[in-house]
């Protein structure tokens, strides 16, 4: 099953997929486990002539066991989740790694716009630079991002990166990732937007060194 | 001193609460009797069911075969699917799912399996169903009005539903709204009536621990639902203010917060599921122990866990916003709380499997469906532990990974819970049994289709599939998938086709079917011991009595391997 997602190219994609294989081993241990006991019960308990079904109503504590133990065992497996899951949440969404690359990300319906600092670092100058549905990276350099929406709420979601984040109008959340591999990439947003939202998608390009400087110099070929 | 053991019949009183009517328009239009009443709401829900499956026809269609022409719908452009997709999911969720488990098997059970003759309020009942009547009128009058009908999402997530402009749609998202208003009234007025009906109506000896495990589940399903809903009624009404009175509590731009509208929307959102699932476990529950001959196992702690999975959905409901853009902090929090949840259903789901050991099992259509709904509700149970998680759910929130999750659970809940329920009930509701091998076509070509139609979804969502677009060859990374889309479009129509024998059998058992009698499957419940169907007041002269439990099945005291609630075991010398 895991096959299905599509290649991790984050630092912290990693983090969320080992959690996803834990919780796809143990459910899928669960799901094998019931199912079978169910088909073994079916058929070894099937209607046979002259035999006669036990009485057996499951009440008393000695009874009952059989089920509140296994039901335990799923609430220890559940905080054992949790447990793990608490520490890849909070490499994601709980805090942003320090770095001075800076793009601010808006959706409108129905594309993205990102807007670039430009060489001065600085939102708010004239060399700020607008691309709709391009987000130029360079490789392995911490992005923080600043996301909010213009109009409806639309969802930014970077299926490689292992992010997503709704963008909210009247709002801004901070958030950032580390691209580890050069490439293009799809930035579909997962929320519905309006009659344009099948479509509405952007493309993360992640450049190599050498390629973000050549990119760089063309567009501000003043500097 | 010898000691035999005679049978004696059970014993009650009660005056008939009304007469019966003799009019064509009092008796089966305008009617007060919850039998009716119940049918009326179960025929509301297939014709409901109809539409909703014409639309998942449509949409599916379009994400198959991107932008050609759908036969008998034409052609469906981006405005018309998000159409399609917002009203497949009010019309499935509001107006088949719970009129049908709530509304239908509510109505006509309770009083039965209680031994009433009828409900508390039985005039309330007859408002009550001509009321969600009414907002089905309203839901459907809305594809008519200029704009089209609402194409906000079932969830109308503000500000996209909060001003016209933003989707193209008036009139018919503002009748939309007001659809949903009139529904929530009308289970309003139907959950007061279940809980004051099961309070205070139980036949002699009826205690709360002698109830069938499925009036609890659907007066818990009324509780949590009476509890859970004002909040998103008052946010319904400032969402419609937000329309046309200008008003700004969801958008930003006046000062408003969309975030709000997905709050109240959730709190009742969430308890709503198990609105629905509580119930569909109920009659998979009464039905298990039947076809078992045995006990239901554990039948206390399913009560426990009942009572526990209705508090704990109260407190869950931001996990459906764990990337919304609220505090990140919050995130974990609900992620305890939602992972919790699965605890009760766990001893839900191992008491049915303990139910089976042991017993002598017995494979008729209503049983089949039952281990049907318990198969697939493991599976949506299993997939909300993925999503649960705050950290797993940043990948899987909004994509295919999620329709396939609760179409797993509320689909399963609905399709198996309530056709077991249909079968296993209809000779007590027509008085006509259903034809076994007919039911046995029905079942197995919907096992399949199910599972044919919504497994690969959870590939899809996995790959990066988002929900609700409408051409998935815009993206190229799915179009190497297309494939898939296309192979669960056919099963999905192959799904809608696998109904068609049920129709048939219906129709065929109304116009011909063998006469059912009182208790075909020897069942232990009182609405068994009453003719089929049953009377007017239920229960002629006199109501029943009832001296044990729901589930006395093979009992070491008894020669027969059932034992009913209303039989009166004496010792004679």
């Amino acid at each position: 099953m895991m096959r299905w997602l599509p290649e991790n190219i984050s630092t912290y994609g990693g983090d969320i997929d080992a959690l996803l294989s834990l919780i796809y081993s143990l459910t899928v241990f669960w799901f094998f486990l019931t199912l079978g006991l169910i088909g073994l019960f079916l058929f070894l308990y099937r209607r046979r002539d002259g035999r006669r079904a036990a009485y057996v109503r499951g009440e008393r504590p000695a009874e009952a066991a059989w089920i509140l133990i296994p039901a335990a065992i799923v609430l220890v497996l559940d905080l054992w989740i949790d447990h793990r899951g608490a520490d890849a949440w909070a490499k994601v969404k709980g805090h942003i790694a320090p770095t001075a690359y800076r793009v601010r990300v808006t959706g409108k319906q129905f594309n993205w716009e990102f807007l670039y600092p430009g060489p001065d670092g600085k939102f708010g100058t004239p060399d700020d630079l607008q691309l709709d549905n391009e987000l130029h990276v360079p490789v392995n350099q911490v992005v923080h991002g600043t996301l909010t929406s213009k109009d409806v709420i639309h969802n930014f979601f970077l299926p490689n990166v292992r992010f997503k984040q709704d963008a909210l109008p009247g709002r801004e959340v901070e958030f950032w990732f580390q691209a580890t591999k050069p490439g293009k990439y799809e930035i579909p947003c997962a929320e519905l937007c309006g009659f344009g939202h099948s479509g509405m998608n952007g493309t993360l390009i992640v450049h190599t060194p050498e390629d973000y400087q050549q990119w760089v110099k063309e567009r501000w070929p003043s500097q | 001193m010898t000691v035999s053991v005679q049978e004696v019949p059970g014993v009650g009183s009660e005056e008939p609460v009304h007469q019966e009517p003799t009019g064509f328009w009092r008796r089966y239009i305008f009617s007060v009797d919850h039998k009716m009443i119940g049918r009326q709401y179960l025929l509301l829900s297939a014709a409901m069911a109809l539409v909703g499956g014409f639309l998942a026809y449509g949409l599916r269609w379009q994400l198959a075969f991107p932008d050609t022409w759908v036969p008998g719908l034409g052609f469906i452009g981006p405005e018309t699917y998000n159409v399609l997709i917002t009203m497949h999911g009010t019309t499935m969720v509001f107006f088949v799912a719970m009129p049908m488990l709530l509304g239908g098997f509510g109505n006509f059970l309770i009083p039965l399996m209680i031994g009433a003759r009828d409900m508390a309020f039985p005039r309330l009942n007859m408002l009550s169903f001509w009321t969600i009547f009414t907002g089905s009128l309203v839901l459907l009058a809305s594809y008519v009005v200029p704009g089209g009908a609402a194409a906000g999402g079932w969830t109308g997530y503000a500000p996209l539903s909060a001003r016209p402009i933003y989707t193209g749609v008036n009139w018919g998202l503002n009748l939309w709204l007001l659809a949903h208003a009139i529904e929530f009234a009308s289970f309003l007025m139907g959950g007061v009536n279940f809980l004051t009906t099961a309070m205070t109506m139980r036949a002699p000896g009826m205690t709360f621990f002698r109830l069938p495990l499925i009036v609890w589940q659907e007066l818990t399903a009324a509780v949590v639902f009476l509890l859970s809903v004002g909040p998103l009624i008052a946010g319904a009404v400032m969402l419609l203010m937000d329309r046309i009175a200008g008003t700004s509590f969801f958008v930003p731009a006046g000062g408003g917060d969309p975030l709000l509208w997905q709050h109240l929307f959730w709190f009742f959102g969430h308890p709503e599921v198990y609105v629905v699932l509580l119930p569909a476990a109920g009659l998979a529950c009464e039905v298990l122990p039947v076809f078992c001959r045995k006990p239901l196992f554990g039948y206390r702690w399913i009560v426990y866990s009942t009572f526990a999975a209705g508090i704990l959905s109260f407190i869950v409901w931001a996990h459906h916003m764990f990337v919304s853009g609220m505090d990140p902090r919050l995130a974990m929090p609900f992620s305890i709380t939602t992972i919790l949840i699965s605890v009760p259903f766990a001893i839900m789901v191992f008491a049915m499997i303990a139910t089976l050991w042991g017993g002598s099992i017995r494979f008729a259509t209503p049983m089949l469906f039952a281990l049907g709904f318990l198969a697939m509700f493991i599976c949506g149970g299993l997939t909300g532990i993925f999503n649960g998680s705050a950290p797993a759910n940043i990948p899987l929130h909004g994509t295919y990974f999620i329709v396939a999750h609760f179409h797993y659970t509320l689909l399963s809940g609905v399709f198996f819970g309530g056709f077991a329920g249909l079968y296993f009930w209809f000779p007590k509701m027509f008085g006509r049994m259903l034809n076994e091998r007919l039911g046995k076509v029905h079942f197995w070509l919907t096992l399949i289709a199910f599972n044919a139609t919504f497994f690969p979804m959870h590939f899809l969502g996995l790959a990066g599939m988002v929900r609700r677009i409408s051409n998935p060859l815009q993206y190229p990374s799915l179009e190497p998938l297309q494939a898939v889309n296309v192979f669960i479009t056919l099963s999905a129509i192959g799904l809608i086709l696998a109904q068609v024998p049920f129709a048939f059998n219906i129709v065929r058992s109304l116009r011909a079917g063998e006469p059912a009698p009182a208790n075909p499957w020897e069942a232990t419940t009182l609405e068994w011991s009453t003719a089929s169907p049953p009377p007017h007041d239920n229960w002629g002269e006199t109501a029943p009595a009832v001296y044990r439990w729901a589930y006395e099945y093979s009992s070491p005291d008894a020669g027969e391997d059932w034992l009913p609630q209303d039989r009166l075991l004496a010792l004679k010398p």
